[in-house]
């Protein structure tokens, strides 16, 4: 079976791969927040930020094509806002929202792609977003590739029998959601049997070490360095 | 010591009214190693969820003594531990070192200690070094050890396994024999596979139709139901 790539790219072994999620996760939120209340200059600081983003994904030794493809995923929805905005007259929110969109696009996919999922998870749990939310991710997280395992079976099963007609997805959507039902309940049972009291215990939290203080001092300072060169200069 | 399981006329209904146990008595005793054997359909896995209480029917089921109630079903569900049909349903957990330290964790061991037993139990079923790996990574014979190791962790006194050796190959289906056969626990398996049915059991109980139809020597029963070795 093939799995996701961004899922594949996340167990990597570089330097970036290695550091605490939480040190990522900081730096991600510092440069989100650092692109997000930027107003001037935007077209030449987002040179900038993205020769950072470049960097980090060469130096993380990810596909420079896939990281930016994948990235782009978000342009179909701010373009929608960008062209709101152009018949308005404001062509410079135009480009600052397709700008600002693509870059923390970026910047999220970098930090999911170096960061495999249940730790991020973790540290998000650390940061105190709410279980429940996590709980939910998780296992979607885990059974996702479970369902669309079953799924393309059922895919290759209806192709076998002469191609797949609207009314067959239709019925193979109904299965699909039957089976996914009837999973939770055996997930369920395997849980208390194992004596599950709806508690999750943590087997292990990933402690923070000085490489990823130094980390987390860097990648925050760059994106702002970026900024106050971009808007003292100009 | 009595028998570690023993279950007197026990029937069941599933809500949609499906009667999949028509009254089924059975023992197992300490250390004993029994086959459960049928066609698909016949009731050995709805019979095994009643071993931990997981369903419960009328008739009366003990483990180890003790009457499988609301309030024992803690206790009865250290002493049994259960390997599901589909691996997938009980792998849930991120990577599979917490897979396996689940229940231990449960239990309310200690991370380390949590990490060491179920490195052992990954050594156990041949898995050293899959600790961090995600169970979705995993082929189907690799989740089924896994499995097994996060039941194994947890040292409880019966074993239940519902078709274990689905998806294992020939190898792998030895090396779980053999596995088995040194355990020192009393064993339920659930199986279709006859070789693999003698190399670890001594008895086997057939399943028809939500009753026991008839239970001996593991070839007595393989023979007399035409489950010859070409059964899978
Ligand atoms: N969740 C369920 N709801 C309704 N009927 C069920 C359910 N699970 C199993 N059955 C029915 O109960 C009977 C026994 O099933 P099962 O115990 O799974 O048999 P086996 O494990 O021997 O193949 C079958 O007729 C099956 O269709
Ligand atoms: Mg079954």
């Amino acid at each position: 079976m093939r799995h996701n790539a961004v899922d594949e790219w996340s167990r990597g072994s570089s330097a970036l791969h290695r550091r605490a999620p939480a040190s990522k996760l900081i730096a991600a939120a510092v440069f989100l927040v650092v692109v997000a209340t930027a107003h001037h200059h935007l077209p030449l600081l987002a040179c900038g930020w993205l020769g950072l983003l470049l960097w980090v994904t060469l130096a993380a030794r990810l596909p420079l094509g896939g990281i930016l493809s994948r990235g782009a995923v978000v342009l179909p929805f701010s373009a929608v806002f960008a062209l709101l905005s152009w018949m308005e007259g404001a062509p410079g929110i135009a480009v600052a929202l397709i700008l600002k969109s693509y870059l923390s696009a970026l910047a999220v996919l970098l930090l999911v792609a170096t960061t495999p999922l249940p730790e991020l998870v973790r540290s998000l749990e650390a940061a105190r977003v709410p279980r429940f939310l996590l709980t939910v991710v998780q296992f979607l997280y885990r059974y996702i590739f479970v369902v669309v395992e079953e799924a393309a079976h059922m895919r290759t099963a209806a192709a076998a029998r002469g191609g797949l007609t609207f009314r067959a997805a239709a019925d193979a959507l109904a299965v699909l959601f039957a089976r996914s039902f009837a999973r939770a309940e055996a997930i369920h049972r395997a849980m208390i049997a194992r004596g599950f009291d709806g508690h999750f215990r943590p087997l292990a939290r990933r402690r923070f070490a000085p490489p990823d203080a130094v980390f987390l001092v860097l990648a925050s300072a760059l994106p702002l360095l970026v900024r106050t060169v971009g808007e003292v200069l100009l | 010591m009595g028998p570690v399981v023993e279950v007197r006329s026990l029937k069941y209904s599933y809500p949609d009214g499906t009667e999949a146990l028509k009254g089924v008595d059975f023992r197992l005793e300490a250390g004993e190693g029994v086959a459960l054997l049928g066609a698909n359909g016949s009731g050995k896995t709805t019979f095994a969820l009643h071993l931990n209480g997981l369903l419960s029917g009328s008739g009366a089921v003990r483990i180890c003594g003790m009457e499988v109630t609301p309030a024992s079903l803690a206790a009865i569900r250290r002493k049994v531990g259960m390997v599901f049909q589909d691996a997938d349903s009980q792998l849930f957990m991120p990577t599979v070192i917490e897979d396996v330290g689940f229940g231990l964790l449960n239990q309310g061991l200690a991370p380390e200690e949590v990490c060491e037993r179920a490195q052992i139990a990954l050594e156990q079923v041949g898995m050293v070094g899959t600790g961090s790996r995600a169970p979705h990574h995993l082929s189907a014979g690799e989740k089924r050890r896994v499995a097994l190791a996060g039941i194994l962790a947890l040292d409880p006194e019966i074993l239940v396994l519902d078709e274990p050796t689905t998806f294992l190959d020939p190898p792998g289906q030895r090396a779980l024999s053999d596995l088995l056969r040194n355990l020192p626990q009393a064993k339920i398996l659930i199986t279709h596979d006859m070789p693999f049915a003698l190399a670890t059991c001594s008895r086997a109980v057939f399943f028809h139709d939500g009753s026991v139809a008839a239970e001996g020597p593991v070839e007595e029963i393989a023979a007399r139901f035409g489950w010859g070795f070409a059964a899978r």
